[in-house]
């Protein structure tokens, strides 16, 4: 196993053998260089997460893989708060997949710092601790008479001893089973600003991602997947493909031609002289067989799933005063990270397998390769590489088992990378999906709220304990979910990345349709969700209204002079976030201008990191909403690259103000929640300057004139 | 077949590949720097730019016969030492989410520097704006260029 661990383990055992000077190999990548180490430099391990060396080199392990959503900074800060040292000072290496090791080394759902958190401060605080108790032996003081401050343990009449130097005997150690953690009042990293370990490697074009990794004896290989969904292989003819220069070999495996040479250039040629033949395997969909499915899908009285149902919604909108219905659509969409799908493998004849390359499961995809090649999952490893973005999209394993099954195949070690248009056209999207939302009306309240869904491959397309369920006597849930031949997967926000825009556009409508204020009726809706809940609640209604009167407050809402304000609040992956979406005339024409983000993700462990995530999530969710749509014909997508998939730019972006609500609460997650509420706050601002209301993403195909807008 | 002479970071190389190989394969293939991305291969997206003469131009569609004797530049050559105005600025303001593309922003921003240390909003947005950054660091981005402009001498 070519990993950190292992390489420390060898380095222990030797020095132990020479008493000296080791020799040792240092590999990254590519080069293997022998080099010499000194023994003051090998660090002793006191968890999974962190080593301190004799020379007081203090080494943190990150071990969920980084996507850009700042985890690989932000843990190293809680250890580094605990531990009492300065991140500046630490070396911070991504951890390999170690399943004996790390629990949960896995980069989605939001959920890494809220999973880790405790064991994140143990892990620092219980090797803080063993220090100290070794610095208490060698001073003949008590460890209450110490305290720690960066790096080193002072005594009361200032001795001080470097980490360093107390490390041998602090190995010797038996790690305390509890240990106080630090009061979040004392911080001194947490909630600062730290800039992200990697951007010294990053800014001078060092090779950090997938798609850089090489080794040697590697080669490169470029796979040719069905032209459309609903199609199988049936035959190839390659000849003239290996007749073109650089390529090996060409190989099929499932529904795979996989073009196999020296570099990707040449195999980018090369792939376009194989003949493939493709035959019918399913319904091959266009865009206008979705909307039709969707219509008549949705209007089938007796296909929805009940995901929840309270009261008696039939009754209260037979008796409602005025019933508003209203439907949502959005298309499939792509998750183009910019770093395209990669993956190495190398099946070794010796029955072990190398792997490397960015993947958000390690655990899944080492998992199914163990079952593909019916090898154990311990002969297998796995480095975890930067990732170029995953929004998701490294969630699926399916890249991962292409590379290891291509590998066993032609028994060499290969890297195979997707071009971009291999990614657009390659499936797993976020799914296209129709709601349907309806509420009664009565007495100036809303007596019953109802929706239905219909998702294609989605599952359950609702979340049905969603705000405003729990506030509303009378709910109907329902979810249909159509089986296409089109493969979709979680997008950052999965289902609530559109549910949640189209839910909150509903919602102002119902405010308008009752003549009441938009932020104000959600308050009132959530004091009832305090006083008299209907059924199970699982959000905290008190939480809720905190960000959202800081929203008004932050936005001035209602108040600002020429300024046509849209808002929108949700919650989701823990946190809760509040948006409010402002239009104002610039140089005579209506511009979205501003938008402002009020966040309740408890503690904030890096201000900058975090601002990063807010900043970053309303600008995907803008760019998604505005202009992003993979439509299709036939089963093929359409949008195959950026020319016409498009993507928002620099130029169509508006001001975001970010606010974090101070509560002191365990954090929660950041990689997706401030991303839903987005097209809610957008659309309703669109609403309140022109009176206009959007019904389809992307707004620029429903309404050619929001473009003017950006 | 005649080589190919090119001058990549004050470096001569020589190569006998097909003259008709993008910039950017042979960088991240042939010459071992694989800080210049690929992001698109069709020059929309901005993370495979590079300096030929001093102007940022897309790697990804430029054929190696068509750069032969000029100055090109790559992200690991903008600075010695990392130290580039641009480079400073882009840690200061913490830009990078996953960093993929920031190689490619940073060559258009220094170009962009070299020729106006001021440039206004709509000048920035409107050269930045060939750039794709899928994480939306524009924010950040267009803070560093000014940042940068102003850390730039002369």
């Amino acid at each position: 196993m070519n990993n950190t661990n292992s390489r420390r383990d060898f380095l222990k055992t030797a020095s132990l053998l020479t008493g000296g000077l080791v020799i040792g190999f240092n590999s990254i990548n590519k080069a293997i260089a022998a080099e010499v180490i000194d023994p003051a430099t090998i660090g002793h391990e006191f968890n999974s997460y962190l080593s301190i060396a004799p020379n007081g080199k203090v080494t943190i392990f990150s071990p969920n893989p980084e996507i850009g959503q700042g985890i690989k900074t932000a843990f190293p800060v809680i250890v580094a708060e605990e531990l009492d040292v300065d991140l500046k000072n630490v070396d911070v290496q991504q951890a390999n997949y170690l399943a004996d090791k790390f629990d949960r080394q896995l980069t989605g759902g939001s959920g890494a710092i809220r999973h880790s958190w405790d064991r994140l401060r143990t892990a620092g605080a219980t090797a803080r601790e063993l220090l100290k108790e070794a610095a208490a032996n060698k001073l003949g003081v008590s460890i209450s008479s110490l305290k720690t401050e960066n790096g080193f343990v002072i005594g009361a009449n200032g001795q001080k001893l470097s980490y360093g130097e107390l490390v041998d005997a602090a190995a010797k150690l038996t790690a305390p089973k509890e240990v106080v953690l630090r009061d979040p009042k004392d911080y001194k990293q947490i909630g600062k600003w730290h800039a992200g370990v990697d951007n010294e490697n990053l800014l001078v074009g060092k090779p950090l991602f997938g798609i850089d990794y090489k080794k040697e004896g590697m080669v490169n290989a470029q796979i040719q997947r069905p032209k459309a969904f609903g199609m199988k292989l049936k035959s190839f003819d390659a000849k003239e493909a290996l007749k073109m220069p650089g390529i090996i070999e060409v190989v099929s495996f499932d529904n795979n031609v996989a073009i196999v040479g020296k570099t990707t250039w040449e195999i980018m040629q090369a792939r376009k002289k194989v003949e493939i033949v493709y035959e019918k395997d399913g319904d091959l969909e266009s865009t206008e067989d979705h909307n039709r499915i969707f219509k008549t899908h949705l209007d089938d009285p007796n296909n929805g799933s009940v995901m929840r149902k309270n009261g008696n919604p039939e009754a209260a909108f037979a008796a409602a005063d005025k019933v508003i219905e209203r439907e949502y659509q959005c298309p499939f969409l792509s998750h183009s990270p910019m770093e395209p799908m990669n993956f190495f493998a190398h099946v070794k004849d010796d029955g072990t397998v190398e792997l490397a390359g960015p993947t958000q499961t390690p655990g899944k995809a080492v998992g199914s390769i163990a079952k593909l090649l019916d090898i154990p999952q311990e002969k297998i490893s796995l480095e975890l590489t930067k990732m170029g973005g995953g929004f998701g999209r490294r969630l699926d394993d399916g890249y991962a088992l292409e590379a290891a099954k291509l590998s066993s195949l032609i028994k060499k070690p290969v890297k195979v990378i997707w071009t971009k248009e291999d990614d657009l056209t390659g499936g797993y999207y976020r799914p296209a999906v129709r709601y349907r939302f309806r509420a009664a009306l009565k007495d100036g309240q809303i007596t019953a709220y109802a929706l239905k869904g219909v998702g294609m491959n989605t599952g359950n397309c609702t979340r049905q304990d969603n705000f405003p369920v729990g506030a509303i006597e009378n709910v109907l849930i329902e979810s249909v979910d159509y089986k296409s031949p089109i493969t979709t997967g979680p997008w950052r926000a999965p289902i609530t990345n559109f549910l949640a825009y189209a839910e909150q556009s509903f919602l102002d409508e119902v405010a308008e349709n009752l003549g009441q204020d938009p932020v104000q009726m959600r308050l009132d809706l959530l004091d009832k969700a305090i006083k008299n809940p209907v059924g199970t609640i699982t959000y905290e209604p008190e939480r809720f209204k905190v960000a959202i009167e800081m929203a008004a407050e932050k936005s001035q809402w209602g108040k600002k002079k020429g300024v046509s304000q849209g808002f929108s609040v949700y919650f989701s992956h823990n946190s809760y976030v509040a948006q409010v979406a402002e239009i104002e005339k610039v140089d005579g024409k209506p511009t979205l201008t501003n938008v402002v983000a009020v966040t309740d993700c408890g503690i904030v462990i890096n201000q900058s990191g975090a601002r990063n995530q807010i900043f970053g999530a309303v600008v995907d969710g803008i760019g998604h909403a505005m202009y992003s749509n993979l439509s299709f014909k036939n089963g093929e997508p359409e949008q195959k690259n950026y020319d016409t998939y498009r993507l928002i730019r620099m130029n169509e972006i508006p001001n975001v103000e970010a606010y974090f609500v101070d509560n002191g609460k365990p954090p929660t997650g950041l990689g997706e929640p401030a991303l839903p509420p987005t097209g809610g706050a957008i659309a309703n601002a669109f609403a309140a300057a022109t009176g206009k209301r959007l019904y389809s993403q992307p707004f620029n195909v429903e309404d050619t004139e929001v473009e003017s807008y950006m | 077949m005649v080589g190919i002479r090119l001058k990549i970071n004050g470096k001569n190389h020589q190569t006998d590949i097909d003259p008709s190989t993008p910039l950017l394969w042979y960088l991240r293939e042939h010459a071992d720097l694989v800080g210049t991305k690929y992001g698109c291969g069709i020059a929309q997206c901005g993370a495979c730019t590079v300096h030929m003469n001093g102007n940022p131009v897309r790697s990804c569609v430029m054929p190696i016969s068509a750069v032969a004797g000029a100055e090109i530049t790559t992200i690991e050559g903008l600075s010695e030492k990392g130290d580039h105005p641009v480079q400073q600025a882009w840690n200061e303001l913490d830009v990078p989410q996953c960093g993929y593309c920031q190689a490619g922003q940073m060559m258009t921003a220094s170009a962009l520097l070299k020729e106006n240390k001021n440039p206004s909003d709509e000048e920035i947005e409107n050269t930045m704006s060939a750039h794709i950054c899928r994480c939306g660091t524009y924010h950040r981005i267009k803070e560093a260029v000014k940042l940068a402009g102003t850390k730039m001498n002369g």
